[in-house]
């Protein structure tokens, strides 16, 4: 669905991404793990055009999309929830939706509030409440259900259990799960490898830029070594 | 009291006008981030279509209001036209470039309509329906005053209605908060702020179309609006709409008013509730903070380093040509390169705080004006001679600008300069109306050099070792701890004053800094001209020394000297040859935004580096 190969990026003259290569088959979920400043914000932005890519290639449903803007590439299907939410804080929650809404490929079942509210319950209960006065899950839950609304075949989740309660951080989990279950396929960035864990298929670590190891959920638990020299802090 | 009650009245007919021109500024605003200096040729352009419109459309209702109408929609296209042709490319460009661009279009537009309506006043007809008057209080009050008061609160709803009851409403509040998340969640921006733009240039055009029937059409609508537009904006808080609508009734009935009470100080009035409303409440009454810049592209300013040996050998021979060739040039060309002189001190004062200070002024032809003034009074009211009035003017506007960059050095971004604009309007009316001591509009004559400069040859060199000495005195500040500390705080004000830099003060000693050598031009200035006049305050002044650091660049230190030499050279060129200097003006300006995003200068030196291969 997602091919990522060589894919480079600057800020200036410093170097943030060195030939990064990933893939994220259909209804797959596939975790970019990393340390703080690993580039894995960037990498996401980068697939979204929100950061040019300065080298590589980035292929979604077989057509390369470096180089094109992230309103095209939201239209291809590609939906990004960024890092910090950014969350409409004077729009209400239903009006957030409303900008994120598009039409749904031929043949998909369309998000619509109802069924959103029914995935994140508490968002039902605070229809017309202004982003800004809502909790750091409750904001993250609506910046998940604002992306919906487009009706995304791939969904970039950048590190969504951040700063989160852990309580809210295992309906997370859950609301993810259900994701996948409906056949979305989803890249999404963690630090946090038990929430990864609970979620992913495969695992993709990233480190200066560079991805180090790649493989299986399962795998990855095996190699306490490579777990070791990349994740620990 | 029925004279009060009319009085509110009209004031109430005034604020409505004002709020349909500042609702389209601050939505545009909003959604593009664009202070859009042309939306007062907009307003202008609706009332000189509609003119044309119902002078030439058969008389009655339909002509009259199907002519108002028609002339706002074909405003608004112009605006699209606008968008589309320059703004749009430049979206990404710093915010002055673009406030640049859009002046460029103020001067296009006045050619323009010059060109099609020609110089004369234009008087509309009297609006059908509504040419009688009503008694209120058993005075009569026109009705087309109130119908206006009718137009602006149902503009408002409407507009109320567009934002809060339809996608794309909820679309451009999103876009005001978040515009590049807005383009991650797959709406294209270019549809969005074409559109925006569209409703904004249409509001202006309404506004002017609205004027024809209560006063004449001419060709100083648009900086005349523009000024108190951006008033209520900034007042109201920039991108709040309703806010705009508070904010135009706030100066509406102060106007009214203001000519009741204190009618020698009306324009005053105005900017000081400005200065007062920035100063207690710095994003307006109803604006909000903006949000810290997102997404991280690298935001540093290139660093500022000493002329390569090139440039020095090329200002070597530049300086050289000054000092040794005018003996040999007549009267004119003396004036003209005393002048320039002038006005490269003049920008690289500005330059200042532009460049290494990172504070942007629209009001920088106050201490200019401020040290003409000085100058001028001591010669009239002290009989001083030359040296002493050259001497005092500096530190009059030292005082000046201690004083109001005291309040400006405090706010950031669009606002300080707007609180600069403030100022220096403050600046401007009190010598335009403070007739017994100024002269008011008809200035201060006879203010001419002792004998031993009386010739143009000695004052074109007095000015130019004056200016010279101030120069360079300016660029080795930036150069000095005291310039490295300007420039830290500018990157990172928080940063800088983690290891003990006290930015504000820096900010606050670098802004008089820059008036006091601003004054030395302004007084310098008084002299070669012999006279001073309010104009020298004047925004357009002002946009002169934006146009002319721009122009040469702000990230490097010889933009403004570049910078200074083209526009006053081309300006000079341009009135001599054509009368609509304005037009090739204007296009110059935006080619140069359009094609030098970096300013002459800075064009320059990305040419020289990228052939030297070290960029």
């Amino acid at each position: 669905m997602l091919e990522v190969t060589g894919l480079s990026a600057h800020y200036g003259r410093a170097h943030i991404l060195d030939g990064v290569a990933l893939s994220v088959g259909a209804g797959e979920v596939v975790v970019l793990l990393g340390r703080n400043g690993a580039g894995k914000s960037t990498t996401m932005k980068a697939i979204m055009g929100l950061v040019p890519p300065s080298g590589g290639s980035l292929r979604f449903l077989g057509q390369e999309i470096a180089g094109r803007e992230p309103f095209e590439i939201a239209r291809l299907g590609l939906g990004y929830v960024p890092e910090e939410r950014r969350v409409f804080s004077e729009l209400t929650v239903l009006e957030n939706l409303e900008v994120g809404r598009k039409p749904a490929p031929a043949g998909a079942r369309p998000w619509t509030p109802e069924r959103l509210f029914a995935l994140f319950p508490s968002l039902g209960a605070m229809q017309d409440r202004p982003g800004g006065r809502m909790s750091g899950g409750e904001q993250q839950m609506l910046t998940i259900a604002r992306t919906l609304m487009g009706n995304p075949r791939l969904l970039l989740l950048d590190e969504p259990s951040e700063g989160l309660a852990p309580v809210v951080v295992e309906r997370m989990a859950d609301a993810i799960r259900a994701l996948k279950a409906e056949g979305l396929s989803i890249l999404l960035s963690e630090q946090n490898l038990h929430f990864a864990r609970a979620v992913s298929d495969r695992a993709t670590i990233i480190e200066k830029g560079r991805i180090r190891w790649d493989g299986t959920m399962a795998a990855l638990m095996a190699a306490a070594e490579v777990r070791e020299q990349y994740l620990s802090v | 009291m029925e004279n009060l009650v009319l009085q509110a009245l009209s004031g109430l007919a005034s604020a409505s006008s004002l709020f349909l021109v500042a609702s389209g500024l601050t939505v545009i605003f909003g959604v593009t981030r664009i202070v859009n200096f042309a939306h007062g040729s907009f307003y202008m352009l609706g009332a000189y279509l509609a003119w044309t419109f119902v002078t030439t459309l058969p008389r009655g209702h339909l002509g009259f209001w199907g002519g108002v109408l028609a002339a706002a929609l074909l405003t608004g296209m112009i605006g699209v036209l606008v968008e589309v042709l320059i703004l749009r490319r430049i979206y990404r460009a710093p915010e002055l470039f673009q406030l640049l661009a859009t002046f460029g279009v103020v001067l296009v537009v006045q050619d323009l309509a010059l060109l099609t309506w020609g110089a004369q006043d234009l008087l509309g007809p009297r609006a059908p329906g509504l040419r009688g008057g009503t008694e209120i209080l058993g005075l009569r009050f026109p009705d087309y005053e109130l119908f206006l008061i009718a137009v602006g609160p149902v503009v408002l709803g409407l507009l109320l209605l567009l934002f809060h009851r339809t996608r794309w409403g909820t679309l451009v509040r999103a876009a005001t908060q978040d515009r590049e998340m807005v383009g991650a969640l797959g709406v294209n921006q270019r549809w969005l702020f074409t559109s925006v733009f569209f409703l904004g240039a249409c509001l202006a055009g309404l506004g002017g179309a609205l004027q024809l029937p209560r006063e004449s059409v001419n060709l100083h609508m648009d900086l005349a609006i523009i000024t108190e537009a951006f008033v209520v904006v900034v007042v109201g808080g920039l991108g709040s709409l309703a806010g705009a609508a508070l904010a135009a009734l706030l100066i509406g009935e102060l106007h009214a008013f203001g000519i009741l009470v204190l009618p020698k100080i009306t324009l005053v009035l105005v900017f000081l509730v400005m200065a007062l409303v920035l100063v207690v409440r710095p994003h307006g009454l109803l604006g909000r903070a903006p949000g810290p810049p997102v997404g991280g592209a690298n935001t540093a300013e290139p660093v500022i380093r000493p002329a390569p040996p090139a440039l020095r050998w090329l200002g070597f021979v530049a300086l050289a040509a000054a000092v040794a060739l005018p003996p040999f040039f007549g009267d004119y060309a003396l004036s003209v390169l005393t002048e320039i002189a002038i006005f490269v001190l003049f920008a690289a004062s500005l330059h200042l705080i532009m460049g290494p200070g990172g504070m942007a002024s629209f009001g920088h032809a106050a201490y200019f004006g401020l040290g003409a003034y000085g100058a001028a009074l001591a010669a009239k009211w002290l009989a001083a001679p030359m040296e002493v009035g050259l001497l005092l003017a500096p530190f009059a506007v030292g005082v000046f600008g201690l004083l109001f960059g005291w309040f400006c050095v405090r706010l950031s971004g669009v606002y300080a300069a707007m609180l600069t604009l403030a100022f220096a309007q403050i600046a401007w009316s009190i010598a335009f109306q403070w007739v017994e001591v100024t002269g008011g509009d008809n200035g201060i004559l006879g203010v001419w050099p002792d004998a031993w400069a009386s010739s143009k040859l000695v004052f074109y060199y007095l000015t130019l070792a004056l200016c010279l000495a101030a120069t360079l005195l300016l660029r080795r500040i930036v150069h000095a701890p005291f310039g490295y500390a300007l420039r830290a705080q500018r990157d990172s004000a928080l940063r800088s004053e983690a290891i003990g830099i006290d930015a504000f003060r820096t900010r606050w000693l670098a802004f008089a800094l820059a008036a006091v050598m601003a004054g030395i031009a302004g007084g310098l200035f008084a002299y070669a001209k012999g006279s001073v006049f309010p104009t020298f305050m004047g925004i357009p002044r002002s946009v002169d020394a934006l146009i002319m650091v721009l122009l040469g660049g702000v990230q490097t230190l010889s933009g403004p000297i570049i910078g200074a030499l083209a526009y006053t050279g081309l300006q000079e060129q341009l009135v001599r040859l054509t009368d609509y200097w304005r037009l090739v003006l204007g296009l110059s300006i935006i080619a140069l935004v359009l094609f030098f995003p970096q300013g002459l200068a800075g064009a320059a030196r990305s040419a020289w580096e990228a052939r030297r291969g070290d960029a």
